[in-house]
């Protein structure tokens, strides 16, 4: 077994740390990094609780090794909302009631993050997909793809008016 | 000024659709849940786990373990010898087993480390030499009189509780009957799989006190626990629960970690934490029973019941835990949907050696919901009724006292049966779906929190204490633990309201028995109902004192002041008014501002032993239709859309009303279809995974149509009664019933995997009666019942808030 | 928390370099891809390496390419969720691909890691203490196998979703190794023994699959399980005809995935099928025969009742998707 210091690149942070080769991403965030946010739910790939996005892919950090992403962009649930501007998802999950105990929503987040960013107008039939290795014990699920569906609309109308507000080529003048 | 807690006009923030105030914290990883919480030189702890479903310990040697660099303290059940339990009848579990294990994955000993992987090393160095016992897996083995005993020595029945209770004379309904049908059915247990692995954070202060961070649903209950087991006044121990995710009922119970986390930070003067594994959560457990019911019950020809005998045996598992109360409960409700003029009933809790079985959303009320439901739509068959007629003629009445003296206010049951059936078409659908598609009905009944605290004691079962500061910022301090529900939200609604706030104004203290008053616990449904009339009592108390500066200063009687939009301003006369700051400066000089609420239940309870289970100030009612789509040649089924009308009395936020009636017909489904927690023959977990044990995912959730309906109770907050646990309730029925419907196999048992239905669809195929379920329950000798007369004089009276 | 136990990790830059190191490290070790199966197994201590040959950063084996002589190579770490979005490869490979696991273990998770994963068995897929408690089995300690006690065999499942579907595509697989490389078909990296299930030489790494040219042949997949995602599946059906313009089915390949240590094919059932139209009555003829040769065993959720059962229903279904 050997210790490495390891430079990884968290939530646009370089986060520099000992850590045992063997150690999982997930121990490393939470247990070295303090960043306790992700969470965890069995640590065997079940649950999806520990998602992070690695360079923008949601990947289980229970079933990664931290030296494997080294170099890579990570970003966790802390990472997800920029200083006094949450992001539209979260909005979304707490207008809607989509985090009951919360405890999947570190995961569901950025899951659905990643779905958003690569696909900004999913249907619900594409949300549960995405979603479908998240579980959720006291949702239902069913407030969740309705916040990530409303997100979705607000991201779509923010970018809307983002291209009126820049000139948009529409030039109905 | 005058405050009507009953008032349903007028609301200001009662009512409306609004985040929950610790939506955020929970959305953005900042709120702190047990686990997330570490200390400077903490410890980790693990536990040793018995291998065994039964065996003797002959003796346990922890020096190899103690001999480990970094391990710094070993404990066995040497070391914590007090038993307990969390109903007084009941003490009969120990952190650390003594002398006997009674399942696998018991705790045996317990290790503190200075990380989680010597910890664990230090596990395997312990030895422990086990004389086994034969394994009690099933309530035939437990009742064989020569089987082994569980608790004690020797031979007999391992009868935890037999109860027998006759309300009315049984034999004179059943004589009068045109129709007396019996049927047999089977529960299989499951387990909640709260997505958090509880955990417990316990450390020792410099003053000698012992603080514990636990994820639990009540920690009052914990805290008495503690008291007694480490022997120390409670005086010198706190009780905290964080945010906890997701609880169901697994964290009502005292855990065995709870209390090995505590004894090993008294041990080693530092901070210990222990968290589960997902494999122990299997065995912690504390979940739904297995239970094997039988019921007879007769009718007239016009479908009126006339008398019902209902007949259940519970596995219980090794402990008590619950499980008097468990053994009541499957009991009690039966009467609450329907009028049954004569009735009786027959209990039984029998010990295993498998997890103890408790509290699952419901509480002991699933199972014989399942069977009472299934059991009337066949009688609608025999009797060519319609069984959603059949119910509406045996709806019960509100303002009503069933026969077991169960006191029936507020019930908008009715309105439940016909909005669901409405607007699923159930009527158009029933028989006429193509085959393979099928739809079903039930209705239910659920307590809004149990009329008695699980101790004996006259105290009231909630107080929240409000304190305001002299910037006129209010702190709310409720014992109540948010589990996920929402009830921190909720109190905070309910005391904004009151005080014409908002609720994110207002500062929320919860779950800490060194800052908090005491509240029972969130369990039974009581939250809302409860602390929330604590609060209003606390908040209307601090809006006299704040009236009565106001009045002084804008010379009117306090009475005529009414609160709303952050300002005190008289009736009629919104000019004359002082902001709430300047109110509680007018008030503070009056002294301080500081007032205390509780909520004492009525008197309730009958003239008959157990008569404290089942009793609630109110009940509320759902009623689910179901649509499933089946694969006739698999055996597969799906559930597609659920209809679900829930009486919340008065939703007190939306939002949250729909989450809890959401999450419930979630788990339903999966209890209906797919979840199991069973053994194999050596008395180990079939699967004790996330994998194994099947939650259903995003793809397995049907669509879900949630109707509120709101006809006040005249003693909730603001109308208000509960929806964490009711509208689970007609969901796993209706899925049987659809099922049947779409496939005509006879539902008798849950859950409904493939293997079974397609078991049951061969046998049709071969001429048999297509059958899912028992052909009869364990027989058992309950002797002559306690014999109880049904209430006189029948009305139920209120209680005036 | 469930925490992998040490072992020293070695992280190679190309093929060559990995085939010598895991050589060099002798018994014991073994390579790792995406980790989604080895690790949640190692936390379990079903399995112990001293040391793990990691494969992610391995140039060259990672990507979909088409051949220049026709079909595709698939290298060994590319990820199951590029596999699913891929339009390069046959559809019902994509497929199958898009109904592993969940989404972010087919982000993790490679093709090399899907075709050599370990056989499952719900006696063995367990924490060690479980194990413990139950009795270790042939597979891991124990001198017993827990299903089927009366024989020395062990019985785990092949329970991978990617495999039953590249036979049926006639596709094979490109290894390296110490004695150098070979390539040879899908069906034959597989044993029917659920201890030594690989029939991977010491020391071999599968580099590539290489799918031939589809040419017209049709090709599906099915699978059972319990639930939508996060589940393996408890039976896979992977079917491929080749019909004559007139619809007379020239060649067909049914294999069956989680009925026994190895994909299993229907060769009784393809016999059936050879020459003759895929109409109702031949397709039922050859899905009652396609359930002969698998003898699934009790040791995955669904009982192996039911899943014998269930085998006629279900290849008959995807000849009939085929039809
Ligand atoms: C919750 C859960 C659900 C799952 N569901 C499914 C499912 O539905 N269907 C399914 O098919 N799988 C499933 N899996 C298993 C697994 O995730 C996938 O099969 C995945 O493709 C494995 O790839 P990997 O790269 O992660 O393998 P690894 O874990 O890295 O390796 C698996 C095995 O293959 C060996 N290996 C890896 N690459 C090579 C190579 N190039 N040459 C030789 N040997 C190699 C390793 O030594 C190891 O023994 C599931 C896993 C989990 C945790
Ligand atoms: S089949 Fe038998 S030997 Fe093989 S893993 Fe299962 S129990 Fe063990
Ligand atoms: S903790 Fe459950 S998937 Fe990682
Ligand atoms: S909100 Fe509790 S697990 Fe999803």
């Amino acid at each position: 077994m050997s210790r490495r210091l390891l430079v990884l690149r968290v939530n646009g942070l370089a986060r520099e740390a000992a850590v045992d080769e063997h150690h999982t991403l997930l121990e490393v965030l939470r247990e070295d990094l303090h960043l306790t946010g992700t969470k965890h739910g069995c640590e065997l790939g079940e649950c999806g609780a520990c998602t992070v996005l690695v360079d923008g892919e949601p990947w289980l950090a229970c079933l990664t090794l931290a030296v494997d992403v080294e170099g890579c962009e990570i970003t966790t649930v802390e990472g997800l909302a920029a200083p006094g501007r949450p992001d539209p998802l979260q909005s979304a999950f707490a207008e809607l009631g989509a985090a009951q105990c919360g405890y999947c929503s570190p995961g569901m987040l950025v899951s659905a993050r990643a779905l958003l960013d690569a696909n900004p107008s999913p249907t619900r039939d594409e949300v549960r997909h995405a979603l479908a290795g998240n579980l959720c014990r006291c949702t239902g699920y069913e407030a969740i793809l309705d916040a990530v569906l409303l997100a979705a609309d607000r991201d779509g109308s923010a970018r809307a008016a983002a291209h009126v507000a820049g000139g948009g080529d529409r030039g109905d003048r | 000024m005058t405050v009507d807690p009953s008032r349903t006009d007028d609301l200001a923030v009662v009512g409306t659709r609004r985040p929950k105030i610790d939506a955020m914290a929970r959305l953005t990883g900042e709120a702190r849940y047990a686990d997330d919480l570490s200390m400077p030189g903490m410890l980790v702890g693990r536990q040793l786990r018995s291998i065994h479903a039964h065996a003797r310990i002959r003796s346990v040697d922890t020096s190899r373990a103690e001999a480990l660099p970094g391990v710094v303290a070993v404990i066995t059940g040497r070391d914590v010898p007090i038993a307990y339990g969390v109903l007084p009848v009941s003490q009969d579990e120990n952190a650390l087993a003594v002398d006997r294990v009674r399942y696998v994955g018991e705790p045996v000993a317990a290790v503190a480390a200075v990380d989680e992987e010597t910890a664990e090393q230090a596990l395997r160095l312990v030895s422990v030499d086990y004389e086994p016992l034969p394994a009690v897996l099933s309530i035939e083995d437990a009742l064989d009189p020569s089987g082994v005993l569980i608790h004690g020595e020797g031979q007999g029945a391992n009868v935890h509780k037999a109860v027998a209770l006759e309300f009315g004379d049984v034999d004179a309904g059943f004589a009068a009957a045109d129709l007396v049908r019996e049927d047999v059915f089977s529960f299989a247990g499951n387990t909640h799989a709260p997505l958090e692995q509880p955990a417990t954070l316990a450390a020792l202060g410099g003053d000698g006190r012992l603080t514990v961070w636990s994820a639990t649903q009540a920690p009052h209950y914990l805290h008495r626990a503690l008291a007694r087991v480490l022997e120390l006044p409670s005086s010198r121990i706190r009780v905290v629960a964080p945010p906890v995710g997701g609880g169901f009922g697994a964290k009502t119970d005292i855990l065995p970690h709870e209390v090995a986390a505590a004894k090993l930070a008294m041990v080693t003067g530092r901070p210990v934490k222990i968290t589960l594994t997902r494999e122990e959560v299997f065995h912690s457990h504390r979940g739904r029973h297995p239970v094997q019911m039988w019921v007879r019950t007769g009718f007239t020809s016009d479908g009126r019941i006339t008398a019902m005998h209902f007949r259940s045996l519970l596995d219980g598992g090794a402990y008590g835990s619950f499980g008097v109360a468990s053994t009541y409960y499957t009991g009690a409700l039966q009467t609450t949907t329907y009028r049954i003029p004569a009735y009786r009933f027959e209990g039984l809790r029998v010990f295993t050696t498998k997890p103890p079985c408790g509290p699952k959303r419901g509480h002991g009320t699933p199972q014989p919901r399942f069977a009472v439901e299934r059991h009337l739509d066949r009688a609608a068959e025999e009797l060519g009724l319609d069984p959603v007629e059949l119910r509406l003629r045996n709806a019960v009445e509100p303002f009503s006292r069933t026969v077991n003296h169960l006191r029936i206010t507020s019930c908008g049951m009715r309105a439940c049966i016909e909005e669901v059936v409405s607007a699923s078409g159930y009527h158009g659908k029933k028989g006429h779906l193509p085959r393979g598609r099928g739809v079903g009905f039930a209705v239910s009944a659920y307590l809004s929190g149990a009329g008695l605290p699980i101790y004996w004691n006259d105290m009231p079962q909630s107080e929240v204490h409000i304190k305001v500061d002299r910037g006129g910022g209010v702190t709310v301090f409720s014992g109540a633990t948010d589990i996920g529900q929402g009830s921190t939200s909720t109190l905070a609604t309910i005391v904004a309201e009151i005080l014409g706030l908002q609720p994110e104004d207002l500062a929320m203290v919860t779950a800490d028995t060194d800052l908090t008053p005491v509240d029972l616990g969130s369990y039974s449904s009581r939250v809302t109902f409860m602390a929330g009339n604590a609060a209003i009592d606390a908040a209307s108390k601090l809006a006299r004192l704040v009236a009565e500066g106001a009045a002084q200063r804008l010379g009117v009687p306090p009475e005529e002041l009414v609160f709303r939009g952050g300002q005190v301003a008289v009736r009629g006369d919104p000019r004359k008014s002082l902001s709430w700051a300047q109110a509680v400066r007018a008030a503070s000089a009056r002294g301080a501002l500081m007032t205390s609420g509780v909520y004492w239940a009525p008197e309730m309870a009958g003239p008959y032993r157990g008569s404290g289970v089942g009793i609630s100030p109110a009940y509320s009612y759902s009623a689910a239709v179901v649509e499933v789509a089946t694969d006739p040649e698999t055996g597969e089924v799906s559930v597609e859309e659920v209809w679900i009308a829930h009486d919340i009395g008065r939703a007190i936020n939306p939002v949250l009303v729909q989450g809890q009636v959401e999450g419930s017909v979630y788990m339903a489904v999966g209890e209906a279809l797919m979840e199991e927690q069973s053994f194999r023959r050596q008395g180990v977990h079939r699967g004790p995974s996330l994998l194994d044990y099947k939650l259903p995912t995003t793809l397995e959730t049907p669509k879900i149509h949630t109707i509120l309906i709101e006809e006040p109770d005249p003693e909730g907050p603001f109308g208000a009664k509960e929806a964490g646990q009711g509208p689970l309730l007609p969901v796993i029925p209706a899925v049987a019933a659809a099922v049947e419907d779409a496939l005509g196999v006879v539902v008798h048992e849950v859950p409904i995997t493939p293997d079974r239905l397609l078991r049951a669809l061969r046998a049709g195929h071969r001429g048999k009666a297509p059958v899912i379920g028992p052909a009869s329950v364990p027989s058992f000798e309950f002797g002559e019942p306690e014999r109880v007369q049904p209430p006189v004089g029948s009305p139920a009276e209120v209680a005036v808030p | 928390m469930m925490r992998l136990p040490p072992f020293a990790r070695l992280a190679p830059r190309t093929l060559a370099e990995a085939v010598e190191m895991l050589a060099d490290q002798g018994p014991g070790a073994a390579v790792v891809a995406g980790g989604t199966d080895l690790y949640p197994n190692m936390k379990r201590r079903q399995v112990e390496h001293h040391a793990l040959v990691d494969l992610r950063a391995v140039e060259g084996m990672r990507g979909i390419r088409e051949e220049p002589g026709g079909g595709i190579s698939i290298g060994a770490t590319t990820r199951l969720s590029h596999l699913a979005g891929s339009s390069a490869v046959p559809r019902a490979l994509a497929h199958a691909a898009s109904v592993i696991a969940s989404p972010q273990i087919r982000n993790m998770g490679t093709v090399g890691g899907n075709l050599c994963l370990d056989t499952r068995c719900s006696w063995y897929n367990e924490p060690e203490d479980w194990r413990t408690a139950v009795g270790f089995c042939l597979k891991a300690a124990g001198d017993v196998c827990r299903v089927a006690p009366a024989k020395s065999h062990c019985w785990a499942v092949a329970s991978s979703d990617l495999p039953p579907v590249a036979i049926a595509l006639g596709a094979s697989v490109r290894a390296v190794g110490p004695g150098g490389e070979r390539t040879f078909p899908v069906a034959d990296l597989y044993r029917d023994d659920g201890i030594d299930h690989l029939a991977l030489l010491p020391g071999e790494i599968v580099a590539e699959l290489l799918v031939p040219p589809v040419d017209g042949l049709r090709v599906t997949y099915r699978k059972i399980r319990r639930r939508g995602s996060i589940d393996f599946p408890e039976l896979g059906v992977a079917a491929s005809v080749r019909l004559a313009p007139e619809g007379i089915c020239e060649a067909a390949t049914i294999v069956l995935g989680s009925v026994a240590s190895a994909p299993v094919r229907c060769r009784e059932a393809e016999d059936l099928l050879a020459g003759r139209p895929l109409t109702p009555e031949v397709i039922e003829e050859a899905a009652a025969a396609a359930a002969h040769p698998a003898k699934p065993q009790d040791n995955t959720d669904l009982s192996h009742v039911y899943r014998k059962w269930v085998i006629p229903i279900h290849v008959s279904r995807a000849l009939q998707s085929l039809s």
